[in-house]
């Protein structure tokens, strides 16, 4: 029997990210599924944004190529990305007399005429993301009253309402209180399993990442790696992720702790 | 639409008639409305028929165009910068427009060239307010691709302002007295300077204009999120700007060259339109500004022409006057939500 090659939904195929006068890393080749809830680790300016703005094609590679469902995204339209991945970004929204369902709302842009006028099933499908974030009560509230958890949230909503295969969120737990981070993880991960959804976020919380996601990704000395929790840690890449600082990891408890 | 929205929309549609007739009968000669309606089927004797359809009629539509010209463009740059404080004024453009025709009308009598008949000049003073305002707003764009702090390209736009001023005044101090009262009279110009042949080169450019306006509403309701989320919704950020630029040059550069600059209109309609219609939604945002621009240019009108009856005010100071609070008032309400 023939082996068919794997499709994956997000796959990097030999990708090398940098800037003019600064490489990230380079020769990186791997692959997300369906349903697949990834963490991004790494430290700050070891390119975990730069990453999740290429897969989103808000950046290109310097080399490689990246794979939506097995196509190549330089050769993706706008509209085509536009219905594979939808990206949460860092920027906070607070724009005046906006409303929760306005924002959602906003995610049935590649789905609607010139005028972006909601079809019954545009509402539909606005109701239903606001519902499975649990932010249905809050339809009608501006956007810039609300607390970072719930806007995090709606934002989310947002992403669901864009109807795509593939969630890309550049640091969604930033800013927000201990229960609010777990709960928003929690959140992503019902969401990846139960909606069949790829899901990967940049996170600088180690231990919610450990404990919660499926699989890990990480940038760390120019070198990126991938696997499970338990396939980073007993390959030495999680210690090495605290080389040179006061912390180290322990793979006992799974979590940071000073020298 | 909402229920609420169609009821705004309903009475400031009522409103603009109503202010559009009062700008015909109000003026040095007050106007009895009979007379008015006779001369526009046709009838009314020969001072009346002059007075309305070489004057008033003129004046007024041009404050109905300019009004909903100056609005839309300063809501489409308020969300194209992301900053409530953006506007053609604000940002610079208007002064661009103002240092092409000083150019135009100054500069080129100093370089010896005579501009010949009325019609040349007029049409190169559009041209040339045209050139002038492109050039600010490409570079306010270029800034905007570098800097993001907002605040710094609004202090920038205020120095081009100034230089564009110093640079006119230079002109002014240079020029002869034959060209340099026909610049003066172009910066007092006001909605009544107008002409009918003038009208009609003005009036299609800006309906253009406005109608790529409001071809542009998806992508400023995207842009409202910011240009990352816009472009990871399948909307073509490049072309929006390109669009939104040359909607500004074309309406805002066209208020000028015809009717001097005109300050305030562009960054207060589209706040006060938020304040009335509490809607972010450019698809009620963008009729709403363009509406509410008209109402409040020929209200604006009718104000500059009652204090004395045979005096008229420059239309800037009224502008300015009736702007500036909802500014102030914009300033503390943000400062407010950002403390």
């Amino acid at each position: 029997m023939q082996e068919k090659e794997r499709i994956y939904t997000v796959q990097l195929q030999d990708v090398t990210l940098g800037y003019e006068d600064r490489l990230l890393f380079s020769h990186a080749s791997v692959g997300f599924g369906w349903g697949e809830f990834t963490a991004l680790i790494g430290r700050n300016g070891t390119g975990k944004s730069t990453l999740l703005r290429t897969i989103a094609a808000l950046a290109r590679p310097m080399a490689g190529e990246i794979l939506i469902e097995g196509k190549p995204l330089s050769t993706m339209s706008r509209a085509e990305v536009a219905s594979k991945i939808a990206f949460v970004s860092t920027e906070e929204v607070r724009v005046p007399n906006l409303k929760v369902e306005d924002v959602v709302a906003l995610g049935r842009i590649p789905y609607t005429g010139w005028s972006g006028r909601l079809r019954s099933a545009d509402r539909k499908a606005v109701m239903h993301s606001l519902e499975l974030v649990g932010m249905e009560a809050f339809a009608r509230k501006s956007i810039a009253r609300l607390s970072d958890g719930e806007r995090q949230r709606v934002m989310i909503a947002r992403a669901l309402a864009q109807d795509t295969p593939i969630i890309v969120l550049d640091e969604p737990t930033a800013f927000l209180d201990l229960p609010n981070k777990y709960e928003v993880c929690l959140l992503l991960r019902r969401l990846a399993h139960k909606e069949k959804k790829c899901i990967i976020f940049s996170t600088h919380d180690l231990s919610i990442a450990l404990k919660l996601c499926d699989t890990i990704a990480m940038i760390q000395g120019g070198r990126f790696s991938y696997g499970t929790a338990d396939m980073l840690i007993s390959s030495g890449d999680m210690d090495r992720l605290f080389d040179g600082t006061a912390l180290r990891f322990d793979a006992s408890a799974r979590d940071v702790e000073l020298k | 639409m909402k229920r609420r929205s169609t009821i705004l929309f309903t009475c400031s549609a009522l409103l603009v008639v109503v202010l559009f007739v009062a700008d015909i009968l109000i003026g040095s000669v007050a106007l009895p409305l009979g007379e008015v309606v006779d001369t526009l089927f046709g009838g009314g004797d020969e001072v009346t028929r002059n007075i309305v359809l070489n004057f008033r009629l003129p004046k007024a539509v041009t404050a109905l165009l300019v009004g909903a010209s100056l609005s839309a463009v300063g809501l489409q740059m308020q969300t194209l910068f992301r900053n409530p404080m953006a506007g053609p004024y604000v940002l610079g453009v208007s002064s661009g427009a103002t240092l092409g025709v000083a150019l135009f009308l100054l500069g080129m009598p100093l370089l010896g060239i005579s501009l010949g008949n009325s019609a040349v000049s007029s049409l190169g003073v559009v041209g040339a307010a045209w050139i002038g305002s492109a050039l600010i707003m490409s570079v306010v764009l270029a800034v905007t691709a570098r800097i993001k702090d907002i605040m710094v390209v609004l202090i920038l736009g205020m120095m081009f302002g100034s230089a564009a001023t110093a640079v006119v005044e230079i002109l002014q101090y240079l020029s002869p007295e034959g060209a340099l009262k026909s610049f003066v009279v172009w910066t007092m110009g006001s909605l009544g300077s107008v002409s009918r042949e003038q009208l009609l080169i003005m009036a299609p450019v800006m309906i253009v204009g406005l109608v790529l306006s409001v071809s542009l509403i998806k992508p400023l309701n995207a842009m409202l999120l910011g240009e990352n989320y816009a472009s990871t919704m399948g909307i073509n950020i490049r072309r929006t700007r390109l669009l939104i630029s040359m909607i500004t040059v074309m309406l805002a550069g066209t208020v000028t060259a015809f009717c001097g600059p005109i300050g305030f209109i562009g960054l207060a309609v589209p706040h006060i339109a938020r304040m009335i219609f509490r809607e972010a939604d450019h698809r009620v945002m963008m009729p709403a500004s363009m509406l509410l621009g008209s109402l409040i240019m020929l209200f604006c009108d009718v104000a500059s022409q009652l204090p004395a009856s045979d005096m008229t005010l420059p239309i800037n100071t009224v502008t300015a006057l009736i702007g500036i609070p909802v500014v102030v008032v914009v300033i503390v309400r943000n400062h407010k939500s950002f403390s």
